[in-house]
């Protein structure tokens, strides 16, 4: 009994080892956007707003083998009525040369606040969407992902 | 160049929410990628996407080089009168490609 739980969780260390490995060499080269890119391109776009947790859902898969495509969608908890709508959407990368991914303006007329897109990840990490309501009250959601081949290492 | 693929359904019923899938070939040349000579390969991307139903635009996206190759968008409108959706990209250097898809509404 001992030695099976040992054996799992030898099994279990090792398979962590084995990823961070591969997440190790499929770091690129290249500058990446550090917390501070991070944080002026969110200022750039909301300004000095607070921006609330919730309402923002990020669909993304847990393991995205090929960084160059990873289908992303970001769905926002709205009626999308002239009285209450989303009227923009901005994904935000923390580790992508450019924090910027996508902004999307909508409005009552969008219907349904989702879109979904197709996105490059140059490594492990996680994706931030903010979310800003007619109201000017902005939210944010955010999932993670693990990249094990990213997209500027194969380009 | 570019071909392009767009998914919009051809009837709906008036207040409808429908879905539109667009895709568009483009390389989406990041800028930080380097050739087989190791120079560097120009930024080439398709910077904006917008979708104007009967002349108002209902939705607008603007892409960045984190958008992969072959931009993929899924996105919503709500039908309200039967007409043209024209749904336009521009790249970097002010190039567009612009179709446009008819929709029927019935009331």
């Amino acid at each position: 009994m001992i030695n099976q739980s040992l054996f799992t969780l030898n099994r279990r260390r090792l398979l962590q080892m084995g990823t961070g490995a591969i997440a190790i060499t499929a770091l690129p080269g290249l500058a990446l956007a550090d917390e501070k890119a991070f944080q002026a391109s969110r200022k750039a776009a909301f300004g000095n707003t607070p921006i609330n947790e919730g309402r923002v859902e990020v669909t993304l898969p847990p393991i995205a083998e090929n960084g160059n495509s990873v289908p992303i969608t970001v769905k926002v908890d709205s009626p999308m009525t002239d009285a209450s709508h989303v009227k923009r959407i901005v994904i935000l990368s923390p580790r992508n040369p450019v924090p910027d991914m996508s902004h999307y303006k909508l409005g009552p007329y969008t219907g349904r606040a989702e879109v979904s897109t197709r996105i490059r990840l140059a490594g492990t990490q996680s994706i931030e969407a903010i979310a800003e309501m007619n109201d000017g009250s902005l939210w944010s959601g955010s999932k993670s992902t693990v990249v094990t081949l990213a997209a500027c290492a194969i380009l | 160049m570019s071909s392009i693929r767009i998914s919009i359904p051809e009837t709906a019923e008036a207040g409808e929410v429908i879905e539109i899938k667009t895709l568009i070939q483009h390389p989406m040349e990041s800028g930080f990628g380097r050739g087989a000579r190791g120079q560097v390969i120009p930024r080439d991307i398709i910077q904006t996407f917008t979708c104007d139903y009967n002349g108002t635009t209902v939705f607008e996206a603007k892409f960045f080089p984190s958008t992969a190759a072959n931009p993929f968008l899924t996105f919503f409108t709500r039908a309200t009168k039967s007409g043209a959706l024209t749904f336009t990209w521009t790249d970097l250097v002010g190039e567009t490609w612009v179709e446009t898809r008819n929709l029927i509404v019935s009331e």
